[in-house]
């Protein structure tokens, strides 16, 4: 059985978790009082941050202390700042922020005020996607009880630092998880990326500088901040430091959101922590990060869930959430589902991403109900490479391309298993 | 004039929130779907449009971008079934199923009766408790086929 040393579920466990008074018992607030009173600047905190290597867990796994050095600087640019933090969860697979803003919301909110006083911003909005009904419930319960006790608005904790964090509820639509079509989300219009640049830190949004984070990267912030960047090394890798939580589904006895120090195995995580493969199978792919990072065969679970070891495998660490199919799952199947849901989520910008995501679906739709034709895994394959990479606005059109071609790379012959040979053709 | 004067009262309130009026419309949209009948009529669309000082197609262009908010009519009680890829693996087929024979609706539609409307749905973020079903805003996880006509069961 693994052991390590965790930190970010360890307050989850306690009854009533998601209360002021049960997570300040637990030491919640501890690092932002620590900064206050230690007279951190807040470039300090910024380079505690970024000495630390934590590294975003929505997806991109862009350094978050960099991200946040991006802003401009504040003396020769007086415009208002803002965070926008990324709570839209919609990537298939990944599950991991309903429960930490559902159970730990002090901590969130806490990690917030760190970043909100390092990049000196007026406001943090939490963008949650309309479907989180108890989080979002939770989360402003929480930012009720901070602000009657001081923690939030004017003058937190006596410090002469001000902010507010803000609620926004989002309605169910994929790309608003995208930092750019978030933030036009949350101007009150259909979620359509904007081009790049310019960058969210100059131009974000209602025009002014702003960095967009992931829940569970905040979620870090006050970890690194009370125990210091040289601990937060001490777990995870050289390049990829800290625990992150692998939301793992699909063909496992215990499926669940575990809390692992980055570089661990796949293969523990499925065989220590969830049990192994359900009813005695056998594994037969499996995808490491979400929907949008390409599937793996069997024979490469022992990969390190590490960015860079997984993009060595040939993948991404995305979300780090793993969906496991046993043997007896088609992959072609799991392609069809997930090219009808990128055709269902663009946005329509883009004729790449719009036209492609739709005959994607319609190819492997036509495989699968034995109306394939001759050619067809090249169509899929030529198609899917003019859709990737950087050929779009933003990166949907290649989170419908990877997985595809990933797909057809390790499992090319079902896909051609499901056309009809030229003799049953011609009957 | 479909806005009531506590809903308007509230989005003076929610707007407060935003350096500009237009960011208040979509929790504005959710509030009006909660509180006006269950979907968004061309009435409430003409009444957000002059309360957020838009043109009406620009509050239809955003109502009918986002998924959540209907633009028609739909049965009392809404039920969602996920059909991507976590719940697919385990057995969302069985659960939309179900659904179908307990509420007599096809998906994107609504039973005779007009007490459910079905619908399958993508991922909703409840991954590692497939298959899953929403009914009414409420999660229901790590789903039989057999629990299916329980909880739909109590809405009546």
């Amino acid at each position: 059985m693994t052991s390590h040393e965790t930190y970010l579920l360890n307050r989850a466990k306690l009854a009533d978790s998601h209360t002021l008074e049960v997570a300040r018992a637990d030491g919640a607030y501890g690092a932002l009082r620590k900064v206050f009173e230690t007279s951190m600047s807040p470039e300090d905190v910024v380079e505690e941050v970024k000495k630390s290597g934590l590294r975003g867990r929505g997806g991109a796994g862009f350094p978050t202390g960099l991200k946040w050095s991006f802003m401009p600087n504040h003396e020769s640019d007086s415009r208002t700042r803002y965070m926008a933090v990324n709570a839209d969860e919609s990537e298939p697979g990944t599950c991991k922020d309903r429960v930490l803003l559902r159970e730990d919301p002090h901590c969130l909110i806490e990690g917030c005020l760190i970043a909100a006083f390092a990049m000196r911003l007026d406001a943090v909005y939490v963008y949650v996607r309309g479907e989180y009904r108890l989080p979002y419930d939770r989360m402003q319960a929480a930012l009720d009880e901070a602000r009657a006790a001081g923690i939030l608005g004017d003058n937190i904790l006596g410090s002469g630092f001000s902010c507010e964090i803000h609620m926004h509820k989002g309605a169910g639509a994929y790309i608003c998880g995208e930092e750019t079509g978030l933030m036009e989300s949350l101007e009150g219009k259909r979620g359509h990326p904007r081009p790049k640049p310019p960058f969210p830190a100059s131009f974000g949004l209602w025009g002014q500088p702003t960095t967009v984070n992931n829940v569970e990267s905040i979620f870090n912030v006050p970890f690194i901040l009370d125990r210091g960047a040289d601990w937060f090394r001490t777990l995870g890798t050289e390049s990829s430091p800290g625990n992150f939580l692998c939301g793992i589904s699909g063909h496992v006895e215990r499926p669940g959101v575990y809390e692992v120090p980055l570089g661990i195995s796949a293969r523990a995580i499925v065989e220590d922590l969830a049990g192994g493969i359900w009813k005695g199978r056998s594994l037969k792919a499996w995808f490491p990060g979400g929907s949008s990072t390409g599937v793996l065969p069997a024979d490469m679970l022992d990969t390190p869930m590490d960015h860079d070891s997984v993009k060595a495998a040939g993948s991404m660490f995305g979300t780090g959430a793993m969906i496991i199919l046993d043997e007896t799952a088609s992959v072609v199947r799991s392609a069809l589902v997930l090219a009808r849901f990128y055709e269902h989520e663009s946005c329509g910008q883009c004729s790449q991403c719009r036209e492609g995501t739709e005959w994607l679906e319609q190819i492997v739709d036509r495989m699968l109900s034995g109306q394939g034709k001759a050619g067809d895994v090249q169509l899929l394959t030529d198609l899917s490479n003019g859709m990737t990479p950087g050929k779009t606005i933003c990166a949907l059109s290649d989170a419908a391309a990877i997985p595809m071609l990933a797909a057809i790379k390790h499992f090319r012959s079902e896909f051609e298993a499901c056309i009809p040979t030229t003799a049953e053709a011609l009957v | 004039m479909a806005l009531t004067a506590a809903l308007k009262a509230e989005f003076d309130e929610l707007c407060k929130k935003y350096p500009e009026r237009r960011a208040g419309l979509i929790p504005a949209l959710h509030r009006c779907q909660e509180e006006l009948g269950g979907w968004i009529s061309p009435e409430t669309i003409t009444d957000c449009a002059e309360y957020f000082k838009l043109e009406p197609v620009e509050v239809y262009s955003v109502a009918s971008f986002y998924p959540m908010f209907f633009l028609s009519p739909v049965g009392q009680h809404v039920v969602s079934v996920c059909r991507n890829i976590s719940c697919d693996l385990r057995g969302a087929g069985e659960i939309i199923n179900a659904a179908k024979e307990h509420t007599g609706a096809a998906c994107g539609e609504s039973s005779e009766d007009g007490h459910f409307y079905l619908e399958q749905v993508e991922c909703q973020g409840a991954c590692t408790n497939a298959p899953m079903m929403v009914v009414d805003g409420k999660y229901h996880e790590d789903l039989e086929p057999a629990d299916v006509a329980r909880i739909l069961g109590e809405t009546r």
